[in-house]
């Protein structure tokens, strides 16, 4: 099984059990809070007193617990990052708001979640920091028109993770905040002995094992490691939309989740020459044509503007076809007919590259349906050529230098075709988190 | 005739809370199970948002349609309430309300330092209230949202966010000694 299970990423009325799980998960969220004591004010406030380090535990032994669960999953190749929503970077109104955020914890002595497992149980203060907050988040929607732009651009990453930027394997991480949380967890043990006078040696002595099974899960973590490529390719999920005409009503739209192999099977991911050359002119798409033949082939002709990267070199340019900034890049890929092109789609995909297409029938079918009103483009079709090679004979290399590498947008300007191209700016999910 | 002590089926004295580190273990169990299923961590500041926003679409759905925050939940016909956040916010009120009646500990109080007024507390609660809400949508998220979830998919922003709303409490905490101690 594939998780997260597709019919309850997002809620919706079409599926009122999505409305189960999510009350359900909720609940058990509100029950361990009030359970941990987080009802209690005070309980909260003692945190910056070093009189009591509640808080600290809690929150350390559920992010650990998580993180080791989480990436162990990840590793086994049940669980698809992918489709896990991760808060994107926001610097500068994250720590801005981050401040804010903890003046209004020592002042009030409650976090939103904490005041709703306090106002639940009969506490004014939690009901009143509740009511606060009311007030808290209309303000903010009714300033953030002075500072939206700061508020949606500065020190904006997208999703980062510290992986990335301590580049170290995941693995290495967990295991690394781990033993921060240990550390912290000790620490914190001896601030309550030292501020709040309090006697380690009624502790439970299960805590130390307990310790000992959390590390041993994240060394664990570190030798699953991350999942092959394989094991990622078969994990994709791609969406599509299909729009179905009624007679006499509004058009019913399914939303269809299909796997790598489904997409290609049903040819989703070819985009004929028509729709690749469209690409160029159309605003909302910043397009990059990867030639994934040999550097002869792309000598004799190729699309202007393609950029050569032989297959057996692909692997070394994901790194940057991944930090490619725009969001709405879409890589269509090519080859002379398209068995190259569809090793490298599956390659690029499993990478993680988003948006991705196959040019339909390769740099042959281009030639075919750009080349026969091209009087510069003097060629011979080659009846013997093999599987994905080169379908005509060219006598000179001239590169891109022939019309019909770049045509005319005039003469081409009315083309028929379905447009295949669905980009994928964004997860398909609304804000996460408290978002 | 004989006397029958009947026991109480909710417990009428508080028991004693559960171990920190049990409870966050169960805690980091609830989160793992939620990114696992949904694809979504925990959350709640967010729900706050997307009430209020209602509230004003109601009575104002033209500002909403100008106001670019607003917009994004409830411009048009969007029902700003259509989200997962939703659920799970409900979810957690009744959670709290479950482990407080079987634990004994449903009352009406005020939890506050020794020294001060009950009243002081209710202001500075409230005061406290509308500071973190504020915070928390700059942020995008409050300790659950932002701490909590993106702490455990270890997100770089909210490892960052999680260090910034330690270090206002840490940072404030000397001056407003007097509310709690």
């Amino acid at each position: 099984m594939n998780f997260p299970l597709p019919e309850f990423i997002t809620v919706s009325a079409a599926n009122p059990w999505t409305y189960v799980v999510f009350a359900v998960i909720g609940f058990a969220f509100g029950y361990t809070l009030e359970m941990s004591g987080f009802g209690d004010s005070r309980k909260l406030a003692a945190q910056f007193y070093f009189t009591e380090m509640t808080v600290l535990k809690v929150m350390f032994t559920a992010i650990v617990t998580a993180m080791v669960l989480l990436f162990g999953a990840v590793g086994l190749g049940i669980l698809n990052f992918n489709q896990v929503w991760v808060n994107p970077t926001y610097l500068s109104s994250g720590i801005l708001g981050g401040l804010i955020m903890g003046v209004g914890f020592i002042i009030g002595g409650f976090c939103p979640t904490t005041s709703l497992a306090s106002a639940s149980t009969g506490k004014i203060d939690g009901m009143l920091f509740m009511l606060g907050g009311f007030v808290g988040a209309y303000l903010f929607g009714e300033t953030e028109r002075f500072f939206t732009n700061w508020w949606n651009n500065a020190g904006y990453y997208g999703r980062v993770t510290l992986d990335q930027v301590f580049n170290l394997p995941l693995g290495v991480i967990v295991l690394l905040v781990v033993l921060m949380a240990l550390f912290m967890f000790w620490g914190a043990e001896q601030l309550e002995r030292i501020f709040g006078k309090k006697d380690l040696s009624k502790e439970p002595k299960i805590r130390v094992a307990g310790a000992g099974v959390l590390f041993a899960a994240a060394v664990v973590v570190v030798l699953i490691g991350s999942p092959s490529l394989e094991q990622k390719y078969n994990n994709l999920t791609f969406t599509r939309t299909e729009t179905i005409e009624q007679l006499n009503a509004d058009p019913i739209v399914n939303t269809i989740t299909y796997t790598a192999d489904q997409m290609l099977e049903n040819r989703l991911v070819f985009i004929t020459p028509a729709e690749a050359f469209k690409a160029k002119y159309d605003q909302g798409i910043n397009p990059v044509y990867l030639d994934v033949r040999s550097e002869a082939d792309y000598n004799l002709y190729h699309i202007e503007g393609a950029v050569n990267v032989p297959s057996e070199r692909l692997e070394e340019v994901i790194p940057v076809l991944l930090s490619e900034p725009p969001a709405n890049t879409v890589f269509m890929v090519m080859s002379n007919d398209e068995t190259a092109a569809v090793a490298a789609w599956k390659l690029l995909s499993a990478s993680s590259v988003p948006n991705v297409y196959i040019l339909e029938g390769g740099v042959n079918n281009w030639i075919a349906f750009f080349g026969q009103d091209d009087p510069t483009l003097a060629v011979q079709p080659k009846p013997e050529a093999g599987d994905d090679e080169l379908g005509y004979i060219f006598p000179v290399a001239l590169g891109s230098q022939y019309e019909s590498c770049s045509p005319n947008p005039i003469e081409y300007e009315d083309l028929e075709f379905v447009a295949k191209i669905k980009l994928q700016l964004k997860r398909d999910k609304s804000g996460g988190g408290c978002g | 005739m004989t006397t029958q002590t009947k026991k109480p089926l909710f417990p009428t004295s508080p028991k004693p809370f559960v171990h920190p580190y049990f409870g966050g273990m169960v805690l980091g169990v609830v989160l793992f199970l939620a990114l696992l299923l949904t694809g979504n961590g925990l959350g709640s500041s967010g729900a706050t948002s997307r009430f209020v926003t209602a509230v004003t679409d109601v009575f104002a759905p033209d500002h909403v349609d100008r106001t670019p925050y607003l917009l994004k939940m409830a411009g048009g016909d969007k029902n700003p309430l259509d989200d997962w956040i939703v659920p799970v916010y409900f979810g957690a009120l009744f959670g709290g309300f479950a482990s407080g009646l079987f634990n004994g500990r449903l009352k009406f109080e005020t939890t506050k330092g020794p020294n001060i007024s009950n009243r002081t507390r209710w202001l500075m609660s409230f005061l406290g209230g509308v500071i973190f809400l504020y915070g928390a949508r700059m942020a995008r998220g409050c300790t659950s949202g932002q701490a909590l979830t993106g702490g455990t998919t270890l997100s770089a922003g909210s490892w960052v966010v999680m260090f910034a709303i330690f270090g206002g409490a840490y940072g404030l905490a000397y001056f407003v000694r007097k509310l709690w101690n």
